[in-house]
């Protein structure tokens, strides 16, 4: 098992329907985000190119927030997902300073947070939250291991990259494009 | 062509602001742990070569400021932690991946040892203070203790020397663990921040002692610890040039950009260039008063560490 969150940046439009849907199901306190959305305008006028994504916690393979903790708190669960045991968090902020995505912050309770993929929701068999809202349906959830699902046979079949892969994190956010 | 024009990166307010979360207390502890590091690792070390009495300052005298620093950084770490009453969790596991539980474990026991190393001296450095508290009469127990401490303090002195060592190269390694801080992200910044304590440590030995010879010494290792430290930098530099886009765009934070100033004219010109200079004009057999080289080098020692946490802290991957 091993989980796998893919965005289509052709289809995304930028809505932040994932960004409220995370701050509601998992209480984000007001002023801070697990999910957020770039817009990144390329090219020289006039042939410009815009592209939307929705980024968040690149659950890594090799993922540095975990190799920094010095108690144990950030660690990976089954299906490769990166989580923090707040109870064991002592708020020293070392994850987030290794963090090449940013994708953490500190929570005004004292420890650290960022998106767990929903983990709560998975157990139940349900999607992440912000998978299941996304209106132009660009959000993609599954098992990488499992050859024969969505997620591999969009990998196999279109265009793709990973963000900062130069930072060695095997990051498992993938965006078409 | 293609350029970047634009990128509004998070569409949320709020949030970029919180990544700046390591703030005053860790630079602070940074250089009070690599001062109390060089402190104690030149006590032990020449205790152990038996110099006790040649150079008093360094293995009695200065060894009061080890505890006070180590427990004022003690509290500064502690105090820049967010989660404050959980911080007994470093103490429940051991990560060898992470320099901050190394740290945590080795401040562990280097803290308790600087203040038996300085209560072992107790008596010898502050007869006055014995005399009016009479500490060591009234309780039979400390006296025995501080007995036992007399003649344990060769196996402190041994523990000591490796301890300290590896106290001050994790402040630096804190730094440079961290990939997604380009700046921070060399291996050279752990022996960088080792020699700089060292030369704090020095320093601070060259401002309690009391003999020309022992002022000396120390003048002439704290000259040799600069001109390390200068090589140290230099490579650091160059390692940046022959970097990576982000390690770049991170180094023209010191190099023509906003801290500039900060690190060229505080930390390499007034913290260690001339310092090093009026330490060798001394040496030669000009008067300069010694007190004034060995501030610069503290106060130098400690605007480095500002430098680099602040700076560290503003260079990121960009993607």
């Amino acid at each position: 098992m091993r989980y796998a969150m893919i965005i289509d940046t052709l289809k995304c439009v930028g809505c932040s329907d994932c960004v409220v849907a995370c701050q509601t199901e998992n209480d984000v306190p007001i002023g801070y985000c697990r999910d957020w959305i770039t817009e990144t305008v390329n090219g020289a006028y006039p042939n410009l190119e815009l592209e939307l994504k929705s980024e968040r916690c690149n659950h890594c393979d090799n993922a540095p927030c975990v190799r920094c903790c010095p108690t144990g708190a950030s660690h990976i669960v089954d299906g490769g997902i990166v989580m923090v045991t707040h109870d064991e968090c002592i708020g020293c902020g070392a994850c987030i300073e290794s963090c090449p995505y940013d994708a953490r912050y500190q929570h005004p309770d004292g420890y650290v947070d960022k998106c767990t993929f929903c983990h709560h929701r998975l157990e139940k068999g349900q999607l992440p939250a912000c998978v299941s809202v996304c209106p132009t349906k660009c959000m993609y959830f599954g098992d990488l291991d499992n050859p024969n699902s969505e997620v591999s046979q969009l990998l196999k079949n279109r265009k793709h990259k990973t963000l900062a892969p130069e930072a060695g994190t095997d990051p498992h956010v993938f965006y078409l494009i | 062509m293609q350029e970047e024009l634009f990128t509004s990166g998070r569409n949320i307010p709020h949030i970029d602001p919180f990544l700046q979360i390591w703030h005053w207390p860790i630079s602070l502890y940074l250089f009070l742990g690599g001062l109390a590091a060089g402190i104690l690792f030149f006590a032990a070390l020449f205790y152990v070569l038996g110099k006790e009495k040649e150079y008093p300052a360094a293995v009695k005298f200065a060894s009061i400021i080890p505890p006070i620093a180590l427990s004022t950084g003690l509290l500064a770490l502690v105090y820049d932690l967010t989660h404050k009453l959980y911080t007994w969790q470093l103490y429940t596991t051991f990560r060898i991946e992470s320099p901050m539980s190394w740290g945590a474990w080795v401040l562990l026991i280097v803290t308790p040892l600087s203040f038996l190393w300085l209560f072992s001296f107790y008596a010898e450095i502050y007869p006055k203070t014995e005399e009016k508290l009479q500490l060591l009469k009234k309780f039979k127990f400390l006296a025995t203790f501080e007995q036992f401490l007399k003649t344990n303090r060769l196996y402190i002195a041994y523990a000591l020397i490796p301890l300290t060592l590896v106290l001050g190269v994790y402040t630096g390694i804190l730094l440079s663990a961290f990939n997604a801080r380009p700046l921070w992200n060399n291996a050279i910044l752990g022996p960088l921040f080792l020699t700089s304590g060292l030369s704090t440590g020095a320093a601070a030995i060259i401002l309690m002692a009391k003999t020309k010879q022992e002022k000396h010494l120390f003048g002439k290792i704290d000259l040799g610890l600069i001109i390390v430290e200068l090589a140290l930098i230099v490579h650091m530099i160059m390692g940046y040039y022959a970097g990576s886009q982000v390690q770049l765009e991170a180094m023209q934070l010191l190099v023509g950009g906003d801290f500039t100033l900060m690190f060229f004219g505080f930390v390499v010109l007034l913290g260690l260039i001339i310092p090093a200079s009026l330490e060798l004009i001394e040496l030669i057999g000009f008067k300069v008063p010694v007190i004034v080289p060995a501030m610069l080098v503290i106060i130098g020692g400690l605007i480095f560490r500002f430098v680099m946490v602040e700076a560290g802290q503003l260079t990121r991957f960009l993607y």
